[in-house]
């Protein structure tokens, strides 16, 4: 089963609301959670304000579906590449970004962190690896 | 379509999904499992009950797998397991009590 088992990368650069991409990505990972594939999403342009912490959708009416990302550990979804460059430019650092993190089984369930910080060239590197990309 | 709650109608879609999640009551619940020829016990209204916290948590009705592993983690094997879960709910753990916990159909249901 190891050789059918490929790299898929979802690329999220829209911010989370104004248009549909940011949830569309989201409901994707999750779906295709469930073929048990090596998964990854990173985080670039304004696809970095998804991860942004105390989000409050009231004022728009749409549903604030941040708390999800906490829930991607659950369906082994454990890997969140964040743009190092993409945040700086936005006036932010890893600590406006929510706490996210993954039970690791084979560490003895260890609790560790889902968002790993790269720069820009590290995520190009970590882009070539993929065998699918899927950018939204 | 809707289910009658005590007189009240409450809209579900055509899979018996309620349409507003605020129109949830325990009532109502029960009028659900009843549709499903669920008899609600205190078994049922635990994994009922973990549905709708972690769908407070996470916004997210989870899969039936990831559902399962959540249980077994928060209330052990005895509970977070296939074999008595689907005893519960014979039509699927995470369809039948997302719809009875008045959520949406579980994302990643395939």
């Amino acid at each position: 089963m190891e050789d059918n088992i490929k790299k898929f990368l979802y690329v999220n650069r829209k911010a989370p609301y104004g248009t549909i991409y940011a949830l569309e990505a989201l409901e994707v990972v999750l779906i295709g959670a469930a073929f048990d594939q090596d998964v990854s999403l990173a985080f670039l342009d304004d696809g970095v304000f998804q991860l942004v912490k105390g989000q409050n959708t009231d004022g728009i009416g749409v549903k604030n579906f941040s708390p999800t990302f906490r829930a991607l550990g659950d369906y082994e979804v454990t890997k969140f590449y964040v743009e190092k460059e993409s945040l700086e430019e936005r006036g932010l650092t890893a600590d406006d970004l929510q706490e996210i993190m993954y039970e690791d089984e084979d560490d003895d369930y260890a609790e560790k962190p889902s968002i790993r910080l790269v720069n820009r060239a590290e995520m190009a590197d970590m882009m070539a690896e993929q065998d699918v990309v899927l950018s939204f | 379509m809707s289910y009658d709650v005590n007189g009240t109608a409450v809209e579900h879609d055509e899979e018996g999904y309620i349409t507003n999640l605020g129109d949830w009551t325990e009532d109502l619940a029960g009028i659900i499992a009843s549709a499903e020829e669920i008899t609600m016990n205190e078994e049922h209204w635990e994994v009922v009950n973990f549905l709708r916290s972690y769908y407070e948590e996470y916004q997210i009705a989870p899969a039936v797998r990831v559902l399962i592993k959540a249980i077994k983690k928060s209330m052990g094997p005895e509970i977070g397991n296939n074999k008595y879960m689907y005893e519960l709910f014979p039509y699927g753990p995470a369809k039948q009590a997302c719809k009875i916990a008045g959520l949406p159909k579980p994302t990643g249901c395939i």
